[in-house]
């Protein structure tokens, strides 16, 4: 059962790993035991406060997969619209643009200035491939609001 | 299938926040004899610190979009992002390894007109030049040497994944050091030098101050060094906001050391 939650042994590798931890009342060994006991609480917003930097996933001594358990919890809560409104308005500059950072006038301005094409040859310049992006999302069942 | 000739993903955060990091990077590659093609209609790879978080499914259709484009045009991926890295390498790895994703994948994209064959291979700039490129050749090209001392900052995404990365150590890794090395800066040790700068996973974007605290934190333990270089535009944008000294991406400081003017490359720091 390496590789498996269940298979822990508390020795707190991944919470002395963790650079949240060490901010905020985040303790990753707890995540991992509340998800092995199937006690995590979709609500709390610890669940967010992983950085995915995955030290702690390297340094497990039991081979745990914890930063991509993590990833799992957060989509349990995604599937049951618990999301910061930040996260979701990400999801949304994607949708309506294909990126998550969109440009703005002022740094199409730089671009020219710097010599780049003041449209970079992104879904910013091409509708057609925004359009399978957008039918890719939809498909997965993201609506704009 | 590399010979030096790439498909050159810009991302998000670069071509749209910091620019000139997409000016220092061509011109560079243009000087090592690197030639990068744009790939018309990408989007962002995509984020993995939300849609990854979200719905991992939809993360690799999104990211196998991306790939597709690459595979059409005949060469493989180049990205100067870590995070994009984080995406496109971990997704192009999982579509090679699993048969039954691969296949899913394609038949979306198929069924959205979209041919999807080989899964392309892909590079991060920075782990590209030190491990297929060589310093030696690197060498060459720089004409004027730094006198400068580095706090070099490699970033989470760049290093793991240990088991989709080219550096076997996370630990204590080198390749980016010597790369900032051959410039004739000094790299400079620090305590905190391993510590993700706070930025990924969706923090920066939905906990702002506990991700600044993180890279507060790291920024507060360098000490005697003339400025930051990173791989990567979120750590670069991150460090910057709490940093008192400049940050350069590596192909800024790069492009110093093989003598690009600073109005060239649009670059305003003092060193
Ligand atoms: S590092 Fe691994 S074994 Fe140790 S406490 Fe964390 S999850 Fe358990
Ligand atoms: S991957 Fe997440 S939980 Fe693990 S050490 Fe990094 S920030 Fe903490």
């Amino acid at each position: 059962m390496l590789n498996s939650i269940h298979s822990c042994m508390k020795c707190g590798t991944c919470t002395g790993s963790c650079p949240s931890g060490r901010v905020v009342s985040f303790r990753t060994r707890q995540l991992v035991e509340e998800h092995c006991l199937g006690e995590i609480d979709l609500d709390d917003i610890a669940i967010w406060y992983c950085t995915t930097c995955y030290n702690c996933m390297e340094r497990c001594p039991r081979n745990i997969d914890i930063t991509d358990d993590i990833l799992r919890i957060r989509e349990e809560a995604y599937k049951q619209g618990k999301v910061l409104p930040q996260h979701k308005d990400i999801m949304s500059y994607i949708y309506r643009t294909g990126h998550a950072v969109p440009i703005n006038e002022e740094i199409k301005d730089l671009r020219e200035s710097l010599g780049l094409s003041r449209i970079p040859p992104t879904t910013h310049k091409f509708e057609e491939a925004l359009g399978i992006v957008r039918l890719l999302l939809e498909e997965g069942g993201f609506n704009d609001k | 299938m590399t010979n030096d000739e790439f498909a050159f993903f810009l991302g998000c955060l670069i071509p749209n926040r910091l620019p000139a990091i997409e000016k220092a990077s061509r011109l560079v590659c243009d000087k090592l004899g690197i030639r990068l093609y744009d790939m018309d209609g990408a989007s962002c790879c995509p984020a993995p610190g939300v849609m990854k978080s979200f719905d991992k499914n939809l993360w690799l259709k999104l990211a196998a979009r991306n790939l597709q484009i690459s595979e059409k045009m005949g060469y493989d991926l180049i990205t100067m992002c870590n995070g994009c890295y984080g995406t496109l390498k971990d997704a192009s790895m999982e579509l090679k390894e699993d048969k039954e994703k691969l296949s899913d994948v394609k038949e979306t994209l198929n069924r959205l007109g979209l041919s999807f064959e080989n899964v392309p291979n892909v590079y991060h700039l920075v782990e590209y030049l030190y491990f297929d490129y060589g310093l030696d050749r690197i060498r060459e090209t720089i004409t004027n040497k730094l006198n400068l001392n580095v706090a070099v900052h490699y970033g989470c995404h760049l290093l793991k994944p240990v088991k989709y990365r080219r550096s076997e150590n996370f630990e204590v890794p080198q390749f980016f050091d010597e790369l900032v090395e051959i410039t004739g800066a000094k790299s400079i040790n620090y305590p905190e030098k391993s510590t993700c700068c706070g930025a990924g996973g969706g923090v920066r974007s939905g906990m702002k101050d506990v991700s600044l605290e993180i890279a507060k934190r790291k920024v507060a333990s360098i000490k005697g060094a003339d400025c930051i270089v990173t791989p990567c535009p979120f750590c670069h944008m991150q460090l910057e906001q709490v940093s008192n000294i400049p940050v350069l991406y590596y192909t800024q400081l790069l492009a110093l050391a093989m003598d690009i003017p600073k109005d060239v490359l649009g670059l305003e720091v003092e060193l």
